[in-house]
Parts: structure tokens; C-alpha cells; sequence
């Protein structure tokens, strides 16, 4: 039996379809994101988990317990929200230290476990500021530190590093990852980024239009799409002779599709081109490896692997 | 080009300058005037209504009148009208708009008709509500309500009740809502919510409606000088006295600008208070 579930879960808005029979389920431990484009029903999705949205038809359950039937202060879950929502008028501390003085924890262990997430999330100095003297990356993280320092039996994260600059989603992400491998704690990730989704979790849940198109491990909604949309969504895809090729997945030839090159684009530690032939515009991407590559106008030949 | 903004602002000082400096110091240089029943205004510099005023203990008792009526309006209208925003803004949306103009539209009728209204409720033995609450048996004598601090409070807190609904409602107009479900998320119950979330965002709103509701009963006039009358009289309606009844116009002017320089210094140190308490946690 799964941990979680969402059984044919709907929300309508009026006669605005936002969720429509999204069907999951996840097991202890697991990691799942939910990737899709603005407007795909992922917030919507959580907040009927979290409880702040009634679900229009279907059923969430835990651990086969029907969920709905819990208040939302009684779930016990981890949230962090798309807007972060701190108290404003509560210094960080205060703000990490809510929800364990809402379990009753003992002041001393409060202060020990506020001062080690704080640290956990890179924000231990800043545990006297309020949140209107904090940049948005810094709220973000605000956010995730008094989402985890109650160890919740589900986190529920809806674009939790959206804020951040490059460098430090990614530090970021790699601290998400070993948080949730090391406590264990199943996470629920909400995000548009699909490289962040395909580096963190163990399946993808791909949503279009309050649908889920294809539910699977990263590695197999990329190489086997179920839908264009998917397709299309993760990643690059190129349509040549009628069938779909990843850029990457294209190298030069001597012989093969001929094409000129009209645009090279370095992107450090990969080019990216554009190809012009007889059957359209071919994106490839190729791998820096140092050596001479072709130059814009110049006559190439594509050649890839059948699958 | 520096001088462009001053010049363009010069018409709108000019008037400004015309109708309230230029009377503002007119009375306030009247109140440094002379009089006397039977030579009336001399215009002469004594300090003698300023003495009355700072020594005479019938002042005292009347300026410690005003400010503690007007304390206890602004306790009243926060301790009624910030819970009364609150479930305003929690109503469904026919509804809200509905209370809202039964909340604001005591704002479009006359303070002399309203506060005439709590008098014909009130007043006298043959007043309505203490003749239902004596044919109760609740009461045995009809309250006082007429001439006495009781009933200019209540009135008082009536006709200012809408300036504190809407100060607290705007507020409330600012809260997200997902900051409290933020704290439900983290196992907090409504009352925890309501104590420990929603409370502390208002309170700017609700102290600075409490600023304006304290400066409006510090300086009302109508609603005392119907209820209170000649009997229980505030600042304003002796200043008016003063003026009207008395004649004595240097004494009111002198009482007048007393009610002022209080009141901007309370409104002012309170403001002040408020700004740095807040400057920090709101920006
Ligand atoms: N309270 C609401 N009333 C009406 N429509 C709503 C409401 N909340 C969301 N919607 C609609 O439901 C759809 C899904 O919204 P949702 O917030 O779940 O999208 P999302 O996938 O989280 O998008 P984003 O990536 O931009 O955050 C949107 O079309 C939105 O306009
Ligand atoms: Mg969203």
C-alpha cells in the first residue's frame, strides 16, 4: 500500500478545470515532483494535500487513512509556500521556533533544533533579523528551515528555490537531496524547472492542464516520452524523417542529413546549433570537448542513432 | 529650475496660510488679551487667562475630563470595532458590502442627529431603553445617561466607531492569507492564529485609528454639548462658552489653543512611538 495517494483528485474553480482526476501514489521516502507549466494545477495540487483547498472530487489518503477528514493543523505536514508566507512581525528564530512551540516542545531543545537548522540551511547568523531586512533567497530559505525543524512525516514544497541565484539552487538542491535522503522524509516538490526536478527526484509527475501526462522516473520521461507534450517539455526535441531525436543525441558525419549551419551558440560546456535542411530547423548540442567544431554557414551532415 | 516646485506650491500655501495660520495665531495672540465684564476686550499683553487656566483646579478637572473621555472612547471603539472589522472581512461577498455600509453609512448622517438619537434612547426617566430595562425589572431607577461621562462615552464611541472599523479593515486588506495557513500547517488552532498572527500584523492599524479616534473625542464638540451640556462640560465646549455665553473670548481662545498643543503633542509622541516600534518588522 502507498504511503500516500491521490485518487482521482479534481478541483474546479467555477467552470475552470484546475486539477482533473490526478491519479498518484507515493511510497515512504519518496521524493516526487510535480512539473508542469505555470498554470498546470501544481500549487492547487498541494494546497488540497495541505488542506487549504477543498478538493472537488476524489480522495487523498495516508497511509490509507482518508486525509481529508483531518483538520490541516492535524496533518502534520512540512510546507513551503510559493510566497513563503513568514510572520513578518516574528524575527527568523521566532518564525523557525512556531511549530515547535505549537508541539510543545520543551524552550532548551527548541533552541537547539532552531539553531541547527538555521545552520543546516546556511542561515545561522541571521537568526535576530526579520524577514523584511532578508533578500527573497534568504526568505526562501526562512521558509524551508521552519518547514523541516518540525520533521514532518511529508514535506510539501512549491517552488522552494525559485529566488535563488544559479549557484546556490544548486548547493541548494544537493542539501535538499541529502536532507531527505538522510531523514527520510517522503517530498512532494512542486517546480517548472524541469533540470531541477529531473536532478532531485525519484519520479516526475508531468501535469498539463490539470492532467498528469506521464508519471515515471526522470531518466524515462525523458528517453520515453509519453506524450509530445512531455517531449517537448523536457528538454529539446527535434522531429526529422517523422521521428523525435534529443539535440544531444545528433553528432556530424560525413555522410547523413545535409544541412548548413546558421547559428553557434557557446554555452560553455556545450555548443548549441541550429541547423538548417531539407527537413527544417535541427537543433544539436554537442559537447565541448576542446576540438575544432564546425562554423556558422558551414556545410555539415547529422547522423544519430535509430532508437 | 531648483525654485520651480516651492513656486508651484506657493497658491496652495498662500490659502493654506490664509485660512488656518492666520487665525491660528490670531487666537492664539487673543488669548495673551485682557477682559473684563464691563470694558470687554482690551488688546494688551497679560499673561492672566493663561494663569487662570494653569492654576485654576476648575481647568484641571476639565482638561483631565476631556482627555479621559477620549482615552476611553479609543479603548471602547478598539476593543468593539477591531473585532468588528475582523468578521467583516471574513463575511462572503453580498454580505460584506452590506455591512459595510451599515458600519460607514452613520458616517453620511449628521453627528447631531445621531448623537440626538442616543438621547431620545437614553435620556431621562422616560427614555426607551431605561424604560424596557425597568419594566424588565432589571434595573430599579432608570441609568443616567443624559449630563453624565457614561453616556458622552457611549455616544462618542458610536459616532467614531467607523474611523477605527476602517483603519483596522485596511489593514486586514494586506494580510496574506496564506501566512495563516502557514501557521494552521504548523498544528496552531484559530485562536492561536488570531492571537499570535493576525493580531500583531493589525496592530499598526489599529493604533493608528486609535490616533484618530483620541484626537476626534479629544476635540469633539457636538456630541458633549448634547450630552454632556452645560452641566459636564469638555474643553471644546467650554472654549465655546467662553466665546458665546461668556464673552470672555481671550480666557476661550486661551483654552482653545491648550486643547491644540496637547493634542498634537499626544498625536505627534504617539505617531512617533508607533513609527519606531513598527520601522523595523513592516518597513
Ligand atoms: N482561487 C482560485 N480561483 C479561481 N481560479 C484559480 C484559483 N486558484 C487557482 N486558480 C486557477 O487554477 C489554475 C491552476 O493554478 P495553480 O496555482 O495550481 O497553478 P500552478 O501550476 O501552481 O502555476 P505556477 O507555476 O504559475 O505557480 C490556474 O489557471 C489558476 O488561474
Ligand atoms: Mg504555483
Amino acid at each position: 500500500m502507498a504511503f500516500l495517494s491521490l485518487e482521482g483528485l479534481s478541483k474546479h474553480f467555477g467552470t475552470h478545470v484546475a486539477v482533473d482526476g490526478l491519479t498518484l501514489a507515493v511510497e515512504k521516502g519518496e521524493f516526487v515532483s510535480l512539473l508542469g507549466p505555470s498554470g498546470c494545477g501544481k500549487t492547487t495540487t498541494l494546497q488540497m494535500i495541505a488542506g487549504f483547498v477543498e478538493p472537488s472530487g476524489g480522495a487523498i489518503r495516508l497511509e490509507g487513512r482518508d486525509l481529508l477528514a483531518v483538520k490541516p493543523a492535524k496533518r502534520g505536514l512540512g510546507i513551503v509556500f510559493q510566497s513563503y508566507a513568514l510572520f513578518p512581525h516574528m524575527t527568523v528564530a521566532e518564525n523557525v521556533a512556531f511549530g515547535l512551540e505549537m508541539q510543545g516542545v520543551a524552550a532548551a531543545e527548541r533552541t537547539r533544533r532552531v539553531g541547527e537548522t538555521l545552520e543546516l540551511v546556511g542561515l545561522g547568523t541571521f537568526a535576530g533579523r526579520y524577514p523584511r531586512q532578508m533578500s527573497g533567497g534568504q526568505q526562501q530559505r526562512v521558509a524551508l528551515a521552519r518547514a523541516l525543524v518540525i520533521r514532518p512525516q511529508i514535506l510539501l514544497l512549491d517552488e522552494p528555490l525559485s529566488n535563488l541565484d544559479a549557484k546556490l539552487r544548486e548547493e541548494m538542491q544537493i542539501e535538499l537531496r541529502q536532507i531527505q535522503r538522510t531523514v527520510g522524509t517522503t517530498t512532494i516538490l512542486v517546480t517548472h524547472d524541469q533540470a531541477e526536478a529531473m536532478a532531485l527526484s525519484d519520479r516526475l509527475v508531468v501535469m498539463n492542464h490539470g492532467r498528469a501526462e506521464q508519471i515515471g522516473p526522470p531518466h524515462e520521461a525523458y528517453e520515453r516520452p509519453a506524450t509530445p507534450f512531455v517531449a517537448s517539455f523536457l528538454g529539446r526535441t527535434n522531429l526529422v524523417n517523422g521521428t523525435t531525436v534529443r539535440p544531444e543525441k545528433i553528432w556530424f558525419a560525413t555522410s547523413g542529413l545535409a544541412g548548413k549551419v546558421r547559428t553557434r551558440i557557446f554555452q560553455g560546456n556545450h555548443w548549441l546549433y541550429q541547423i538548417e535542411t531539407a527537413d527544417g530547423l535541427v537543433t544539436v548540442i554537442r559537447q565541448n570537448t576542446g576540438e575544432a567544431m564546425p562554423g556558422e554557414g558551414e556545410a555539415v551532415h547529422l547522423a544519430w542513432a535509430a532508437t | 529650475m531648483k525654485s520651480a516646485p516651492y513656486l508651484l506650491s506657493l497658491p496652495a500655501l498662500l490659502l493654506f496660510g490664509a485660512i488656518v495660520i492666520i487665525p491660528l495665531v490670531m487666537t492664539v495672540l487673543l488669548s495673551f488679551h485682557d477682559w473684563g465684564q464691563y470694558k470687554g476686550i482690551e488688546p494688551v499683553f497679560v499673561l492672566k487667562n493663561w494663569h487662570e487656566v494653569f492654576t485654576d483646579s476648575y481647568f484641571l478637572e476639565m482638561f483631565w475630563r476631556t482627555f479621559r473621555i477620549a482615552f476611553f472612547v479609543t479603548l471602547l471603539a478598539a476593543v468593539l470595532g477591531a473585532p468588528e472589522a475582523y468578521i467583516l472581512n471574513r463575511m462572503k461577498s453580498p454580505w460584506r458590502g452590506l455591512f459595510l455600509l451599515v458600519i460607514l453609512g452613520p458616517l453620511l448622517i449628521s453627528v447631531v442627529a445621531r448623537t440626538l438619537g442616543w438621547a431620545l434612547l437614553f435620556g431621562g426617566n422616560s427614555g426607551l431603553i431605561n424604560k424596557a430595562l425597568v419594566s424588565m425589572g432589571l434595573i430599579s431607577a432608570p441609568l443616567p445617561f443624559m449630563f453624565t461621562e457614561t453616556g458622552v462615552i457611549v455616544a462618542l464611541t458610536h459616532v467614531l466607531m467607523p474611523y477605527m472599523v476602517l483603519a483596522v479593515w485596511a489593514a486586514l486588506q494586506r494580510l496574506d492569507p496564506q501566512i495563516e495557513n502557514a501557521a494552521v500547517a504548523l498544528g496552531a488552532g484559530p485562536f492561536t492564529v488570531l492571537r499570535r498572527i493576525v493580531l500583531p500584523q493589525v496592530m499598526p492599524g489599529i493604533l493608528s485609528g486609535a490616533i484618530i479616534v483620541f484626537a476626534l473625542a479629544a476635540s469633539a464638540f457636538a456630541t458633549p454639548a448634547i450630552i454632556g451640556g452645560r452641566r459636564l462640560k469638555v474643553a471644546s465646549t467650554l472654549a465655546y462658552d467662553e466665546f458665546l455665553n461668556t464673552l470672555n473670548w481671550p480666557l476661550g481662545a486661551a483654552v482653545a489653543v491648550l486643547l491644540l498643543v496637547a493634542l498634537v503633542a499626544i498625536v505627534v509622541g504617539a505617531s512617533r512611538l508607533v513609527e519606531r516600534r513598527y520601522a523595523q518588522v513592516f518597513g
